[in-house]
This record gives structure tokens, C-alpha cells and sequence, in this order.
């Protein structure tokens, strides 16, 4: 009898995988088992437009009345407690067992945990749209955030509760912000636009003790400044949900271990999204594992069509994207896999910046302008990055010869 | 029935390319296919209300340039995540080198 599939995990990657299930013609229970209480919804949204509007709201991947018409099971606000692979069993929370031919684990990632006393409840992280609920309650005009971490959760809202009138500290311990995965010309850019919109960024110096007493949040640092503020959100990272997976014996390796195909260690398990460590093609099987929109998405539905036995290997190119103020950054590729940058200038003061390995093949594309400046070149180079191609620098550097003319080399 | 306007001159749109034109507070793309046909749909995406024109045209589709939702732009119909409604499309003619939509 069939058992069907299990996905454990309600977000991008989980509803993606249970939607593509039915797109394939899929005709067995299909159950899909989210922690929170809410339809499963695109993240993205809850450090840009829904921070800054004045109710958030949130924006469903699928509406109730999709997924019965689907037939697809969702239950919600229930956590997997344990696998039982030899019975090919999920026990939940609530007690209840589900039985699956396949199981998905889309768990995702939760944010990184500041390893200090003194955190209260004025220090908060973003992950859910119940924090961002949180959050968004105490962005009124005249109030003070910090914001611990200069990454894209943090810059993103820091950028947000500027529109809403908010002061705005952000502390990075780094010596600049966006250290990882962001070329330094193109952080140069986006500290500036934080500046110019009044947002004091102190980089280069950690914190040595917070003290919350749950109205106030006061951050020492090592340097000897304190920042005072109403609350302080932390945003240093995030990592990979992995405790189920471990306790059922799979491999962990940054992440549930998979392979091309996104199977974990267990044959009927695939891993897929945040929570995934997978060799990436694109660099020769690299073991990488993404925090991106796309690549939950992207692998959802590639998982679901290798748990039908299609038994396809991922192949995509990184690629993400973030908003701040009026600019737009994508990133295609992965930067650090490159040793040489060729900059290509774009109308607008937007530019591209194309790294290059050793031997010359393009590894990644970064880019910054206003509004979607530099979206299509971007995805050309994708297209490129993808193609493994080798194209000529001075091409690359030429506003001149299009994208797309190296597209046909 | 509405009437065509004019939009644009034929040689302004590159092959295998698109045009944003915006007329009486709305906002169209107009594209030109690989094989020097024109096309004209709704300028905003239907998933979170992106300009398409900045996207990128590859054969018939029209990709968005934040998230990737792809339609065909010669019958507006979407192709996958994140997108599902499609794309209204106008009637686009060619009259002496300029491009007319008629606007529904």
C-alpha cells in the first residue's frame, strides 16, 4: 500500500516540494508538517516591504483552499519529534505517527544565538513572521533599534525601520559589513546608502557585555562605547535544523549531508534548502550549503522529483538577491571561488563585478544599482557561470558588447 | 472596443528584447521576438508587481527580474514559481514602422 510522502518543514522548500509533487502527477498522500502556525509563506518579504508597512501581512505560498484542492495535508504548529527509519515512521508532537514511502526534511535553518548573558526580552531574532510581528511592534518614529550583525537580515531591516523613522545603530564585529559572500567595492556602496539615511554602522568592534532589563537594552563595547536602545535585534547568521535528522543517524556535515540528487544517508530520506549540505556542480562538487530563497526553492522542487525517482542532480548556480533603500544587489555564483574581478559599468551608477578563477572560467557575478539595474546581466552571467565559459575579460569590462552576444560563443 | 495606440518606433526594441511603455497611468512591455515578431503584455509581473522590462528575454519568455517567475510573453502564460496568474497580452500591428498596442 502506498504510504506516501512526508515533508517535514512548511516553508519555501517544503510547500515548494509538495506543490511539484501534484505538478508531476504525484497521486499519493502528500502530508506536509510545519512548526508554526501559519500557511506556508515566503520569508523574504519580513526584513523588506512587510517590516515596513504599517500591518504586516503575510504572503502565502499556497492558500488553504490551494492545498485541499490539491490534496495536500498540511499540518501545522506540530514539530517531528523522530524518525523511525527501519518502520519508515515520523512521530510528531502531538503524538501522532506518520507513515512515508519518501520523506523530505525541509527544516530550514534558526538563527545563530549571540553567545552572551544579559539577553532579555528586548533582544530578539528574525526568522518567523511572529518575530517579525514582534519586531515591527516596536518600530515606531523616535524609538532606537541595534542591530547586532551587519548581514542582510540586519541591513535589510536596518533599512526598513529608517522608512518608519527609527535611529539606527548596526554593530558588526567585522572590519566591515557583509564580510561573507560580498565583494568589498559592492559593501563600500551599501554602508554609504546606511549612512546617508542616518544609520550609524560601528564595525571592528565586539561587544563585551548587554544588559536588558527588559524595557532597555544597554551594549557595551569592547572599544568602550555603549549603545542604548529599545530593542536589540540579532542577526549573525543562521544555522542549519539538523537535530532530527542527527538523531535518526543520518550524516551531518555543516548540515544534513546529501548527495547530487539531495538523498541524505538513508536512501528514502532527501534533504533539501537551509538545512542541506550538497556538492555543488558548478565548482566541481564543492560541499556548500545555501541560506537563500531560490535554492529552497529550486531544490524543493528537485527533491520532489527525485523522490518520483528521477534521480537528478542539482545543477543550478547560487544566486540571491537583497533590497536596501533604493538598491538592488544580486549575487550569482559564489565570490570567494574566484582570484580575478573585471568591473563592468552600468548606466546609473550601477555596476557589475565579474570574478574569475585561475584559469580564466567565471565563477560569479556581483552587482549593485537602483531598482533592477542589473538583473538581466546578472542572470546572464548565470547563464554563463552555468556554461562553465571562459569569456574574454575585456568583453566582460565593455558596456559596449552585450551579455548576451558571449551567450552564442 | 478601445482604440491602438502608438508606442514606440519598431527599431527602439532590440531582437530577442523588451521595452517598458507606460500610457494613461498603466504600464505595458512590449517585446520583439527572435524571429522580428512583436508582442505586448501587462508591464508588471503578476507575483510582486515588477517592472518585466528589466528582465531578460530568452526565445518566447519573458523572466522577472527579481524572482525569476517566467511567462510566455506571446500568450501570457506563467511557467512556473513563484509565479501562477498569468499575464494579460494586448494585440500588437506594425503600421509604418511604429509599434501600436490596442489597449483593452
Amino acid at each position: 500500500m502506498t504510504k506516501g510522502m512526508v515533508i517535514i518543514g512548511a516553508g519555501e522548500c517544503g510547500g515548494r516540494a509538495a506543490l511539484a509533487l501534484r505538478d508531476l502527477f504525484y497521486d499519493g498522500p502528500v502530508t506536509l508538517v510545519g512548526d508554526e502556525p501559519h500557511l506556508p509563506y515566503e520569508r523574504p518579504p519580513l526584513s523588506k516591504d512587510a517590516m515596513a508597512s504599517d500591518a504586516p501581512v503575510i504572503k502565502a505560498i499556497a492558500s488553504d483552499e490551494v492545498l485541499a484542492g490539491r490534496s495536500i495535508r498540511h499540518i501545522h504548529s506540530v514539530q517531528a519529534v523522530a524518525i523511525d527509519r527501519a518502520a519508515h515512521l515520523v512521530h510528531l508532537s502531538d503524538g501522532s505517527v506518520l507513515p512515508y514511502d519518501k520523506l523530505l526534511l525541509a527544516t530550514g535553518s534558526t538563527p545563530r544565538r549571540l553567545p552572551l548573558p544579559g539577553l532579555g526580552a528586548r533582544c530578539v531574532y528574525l526568522r518567523t513572521f511572529n518575530d517579525a510581528l514582534a519586531i515591527r511592534a516596536h518600530l515606531s518614529a523616535g524609538n532606537r533599534i541595534a542591530i547586532v550583525g551587519g548581514g542582510f537580515i540586519g541591513l535589510e531591516l536596518a533599512a526598513a525601520a529608517r522608512r518608519l523613522g527609527v535611529t539606527v545603530t548596526v554593530i558588526e564585529a567585522q572590519p566591515r559589513i557583509l564580510m561573507r559572500g560580498v565583494p568589498a567595492e559592492i559593501a563600500k556602496i551599501i554602508h554609504e546608502a546606511h549612512e546617508a539615511e542616518s544609520v550609524k554602522i560601528l564595525c571592528g568592534d565586539g561587544i563585551a557585555a548587554i544588559a536588558d532589563d527588559g524595557t532597555e537594552v544597554r551594549i557595551a563595547l569592547a572599544g568602550g562605547q555603549e549603545i542604548v536602545a529599545d530593542l536589540a535585534v540579532i542577526g549573525i547568521g543562521a544555522v542549519p535544523v539538523t537535530g532530527l535528522a542527527a538523531e535518526a543517524g543520518l550524516t551531518i556535515d555543516n548540515g544534513i549531508a546529501v548527495d547530487a540528487a539531495l538523498r541524505t544517508s538513508d536512501p528514502d530520506i532527501f534533504a533539501a534548502g537551509d538545512c542541506c549540505s550538497f556538492p555543488l556542480a558548478v565548482y566541481g562538487g564543492r560541499r556548500v550549503r545555501l541560506e537563500a530563497w531560490r535554492n529552497a526553492q529550486e531544490q524543493g522542487a528537485l527533491a520532489a522529483r527525485n523522490m518520483l525517482g528521477a534521480g537528478e542532480a542539482h545543477a543550478a548556480v547560487p544566486w540571491f538577491w537583497s533590497d536596501q533603500y533604493g538598491l538592488t544587489l544580486q549575487i550569482s555564483g559564489l565570490s570567494d571561488e574566484g582570484s580575478k574581478v573585471v568591473r563592468r559599468d552600468l548606466d546609473d551608477g550601477a555596476f557589475i563585478l565579474f570574478h574569475l578563477a585561475q584559469d580564466g572560467t567565471l565563477v560569479a557575478a556581483s552587482g549593485i544599482g537602483p531598482g533592477n539595474a542589473v538583473a538581466r546581466d546578472i542572470r546572464l552571467a548565470e547563464m554563463l557561470i552555468a556554461r562553465r565559459a571562459k569569456p574574454a575579460p575585456e568583453a566582460l569590462g565593455s558596456q559596449t558588447i552585450k551579455l548576451k552576444s558571449l551567450l552564442a560563443a | 472596443m478601445s482604440d491602438w495606440v502608438e508606442a514606440c518606433d519598431a527599431e527602439d526594441i532590440d531582437e530577442e528584447d523588451v521595452m517598458r511603455f507606460d500610457h494613461g497611468g498603466r504600464t505595458f512591455a512590449i517585446y520583439r521576438s527572435p524571429d522580428d515578431e512583436y508582442f505586448a503584455t501587462d508591464g508588471l509581473c503578476t507575483h510582486e508587481k515588477v517592472h518585466l522590462a528589466d528582465g531578460l528575454v530568452m526565445d518566447d519568455i519573458i523572466e522577472c527580474p527579481k524572482h525569476n517567475g517566467r511567462f510566455n510573453y506571446k500568450t501570457g502564460a506563467a511557467r512556473g514559481a513563484p509565479v501562477c496568474v498569468n499575464l494579460r497580452t494586448y494585440p500588437v500591428k506594425l503600421d509604418a514602422g511604429k509599434i501600436l498596442i490596442q489597449i483593452g
